[in-house]
């Protein structure tokens, strides 16, 4: 047989086996799916879908707040806090974020009880609810976990850019908190945003840690009531991938949007 | 004609003056004593071999090169300084020198456009956010600059997409839009294609004929020759020659001097 044949045969099995999957899938969807449970748990879904949002959004702003002067002092000093700054980098970065979430919750979480069971008085005022809510635990440990790895990359974004554009914002008259606002950090910022676009994509894909300390986000959502409720797996998986899916793409969209504001010539 | 003019000029008051300037970079003294004065009106050339000095004699004139030694005083007013641990004097009120630096228009060898701003963003932003002038004011004063270096319509561009040729023109519109009192140029063309280097140099003429004063550090001797009043010829950190273009160019006393001159002169 020629290679020819060979490469042939090889082809036609290719594309029997995909449209065969393609089939079974079109098949499961249409024919052998179910889908009634949607309507019931759609109000419960949506209120997921807005937690896990507001976990990814609110980390990665709060953490790119974070991030800056993290990145900074590592490039300006002075050398105790930029040490202090590394070594908040390396103990983020050197721990799996699922430990960290768990650390924050039953750790800070077991001290305000503690703390009440001292002073009732700390359980009367209205910040109790919050400290009681595994919500903000869980924003604050993805919020640590963001500036940790964006400090990392912030610092060697102001590292990137060029001394020259620096000396020109002082030759100007600029003073230097100016020249930081005006000159340093936006022309970082703009030289790692392909970065940031990937990291902001991989924090929403951290979200569904949450859920192991009691947040119903959507994975929550979908394996801690669905699943267990209804026995139905697949679908509600399948559901949850696509919504991942469409959230990354918005992201994508709106940092493509960002980054073609300002033309960078290759 | 430029020597008449210097000549009318010696009531005029004193622009710049440096006294005894001595510059150590570790155990390297780079300057050994370098003074220089420039009055209103008056271009100031400096020549000399690589390494001789003369760029690091003019980043110290608006302190982005601490000196040693030495002091500079401009338009009449001295800049305070303070001895630092790294042996060097640095000034001790920020607010003098952010408000010296305004009065001093810096042009680079290697442009430092701001990046991420357009043309016409690169020459506002400092005399409206440094002067404090309205947006109005110095878009107003911004595009008559552009005319007159001849990119009032590359304004909307940014500088990644301009010749180096072009870069530097906005450079100098950059300098020229806080109305500076003097124009400090290093090595305005020593960064460009050979065929680029022709209108920038023409730019840098017409600001001569205004009278604006100038400190100029330049190989191009020719150039030199034709725009100075008064040249400087600087050698291993040491003025080795100076005085009005024709006594440097044409009847130097220093033998290393007419050799420089010659040699560069082909």
């Amino acid at each position: 047989m020629s290679l020819k044949t060979l490469r042939l045969i090889a082809k036609t099995f290719v594309v029997f086996v995909l449209s065969a999957i393609l089939i079974g899938l079109l098949y499961w969807l249409f024919a052998a799916s179910r889908w009634d449970w949607l309507v019931k748990y759609f109000p419960l879904l949506l209120r997921g879908l807005w937690l896990t949002v507001l976990l990814w959004v609110f980390s990665c702003v709060l953490g790119f707040i974070l991030a800056v002067p993290i990145g900074l002092v590592q490039v300006t000093g002075p050398t105790w806090l930029a040490g202090i700054a590394r070594g908040f980098c390396t103990v983020i970065r050197g721990t799996p974020l699922l430990l960290q979430v768990w650390l924050i919750y039953y750790g800070f979480g077991s001290l305000f009880p503690q703390i009440a069971q001292y002073y009732p008085a700390f359980r009367q005022d209205f910040m109790w609810l919050i400290r009681l809510d595994a919500f903000w635990y869980a924003l604050f440990a993805f919020t640590l976990s963001f500036a940790g790895y964006e400090g990392e990359i912030m610092r060697g974004a102001f590292l990137g850019v060029p001394r020259g554009e620096l000396e020109a914002a002082r030759a100007f008259g600029m003073s230097p908190w100016k020249a930081l606002i005006r000159v340093w950090l936006p022309r970082a910022v703009r030289l790692v945003l392909p970065t940031l676009a990937g990291e902001v994509v991989l924090q929403l894909k951290s979200t569904p840690l949450a859920m192991t300390v009691t947040v119903m986000d959507l994975t929550g959502v979908v394996r801690n009531r669905i699943t267990q409720d209804t026995y139905i797996v697949y679908e509600p998986l399948m559901l949850l991938a696509v919504i991942y899916m469409c959230l990354t793409f918005v992201a994508v969209w709106a940092f493509g949007a960002v980054e073609r504001m300002v033309p960078q010539k290759r | 004609m430029a020597e008449t003019a210097a000549k009318l000029n010696t009531d005029r008051p004193v622009a710049v003056r440096v006294a005894g300037l001595h510059k150590k970079f570790g155990s390297l003294e780079v300057l050994k004593g370098v003074s220089l004065r420039a009055r209103e009106g008056e271009v100031v050339s400096m020549i000399g071999a690589s390494g001789s000095g003369k760029s690091t004699f003019l980043r110290c004139i608006n302190f982005l090169e601490m000196p040693t030694e030495g002091e500079i005083e401009v338009t009449g007013e001295t800049v305070s300084l303070t001895r630092h641990k790294d042996g060097d004097l640095h000034p001790s009120d920020r607010r003098q020198l952010e408000r010296i630096r305004t009065r001093l228009g810096m042009v680079f060898q290697s442009f430092n456009l701001w990046q991420h701003m357009t043309v016409l963003q690169n020459v506002i932003e400092a005399p409206v956010h440094v002067l404090g002038l309205s947006k109005a004011e110095a878009v107003d004063r911004a595009e008559r600059l552009l005319h007159k270096v001849g990119l009032f319509d590359k304004r909307d561009q940014y500088p990644a997409f301009l010749s180096g040729g072009q870069q530097q023109r906005a450079a100098i519109a950059r300098a020229l839009c806080m109305e500076p009192k003097v124009m400090l140029f290093d090595e305005p063309t020593s960064a460009l294609d050979p065929e680029l280097v022709g209108e920038v140099l023409r730019v840098i003429r017409d600001l001569a004929e205004e009278g604006r004063t100038m400190i100029l550090v330049t190989h191009e001797m020719k150039f030199a020759r034709d725009v100075s009043s008064h040249v400087i010829y600087l050698y291993k950190g040491v003025i080795e020659e100076e005085g009005p273009p024709s006594q440097v160019f044409g009847a130097p006393r220093s033998e290393r001097c007419r050799q420089f001159v010659s040699t560069i002169h082909g």
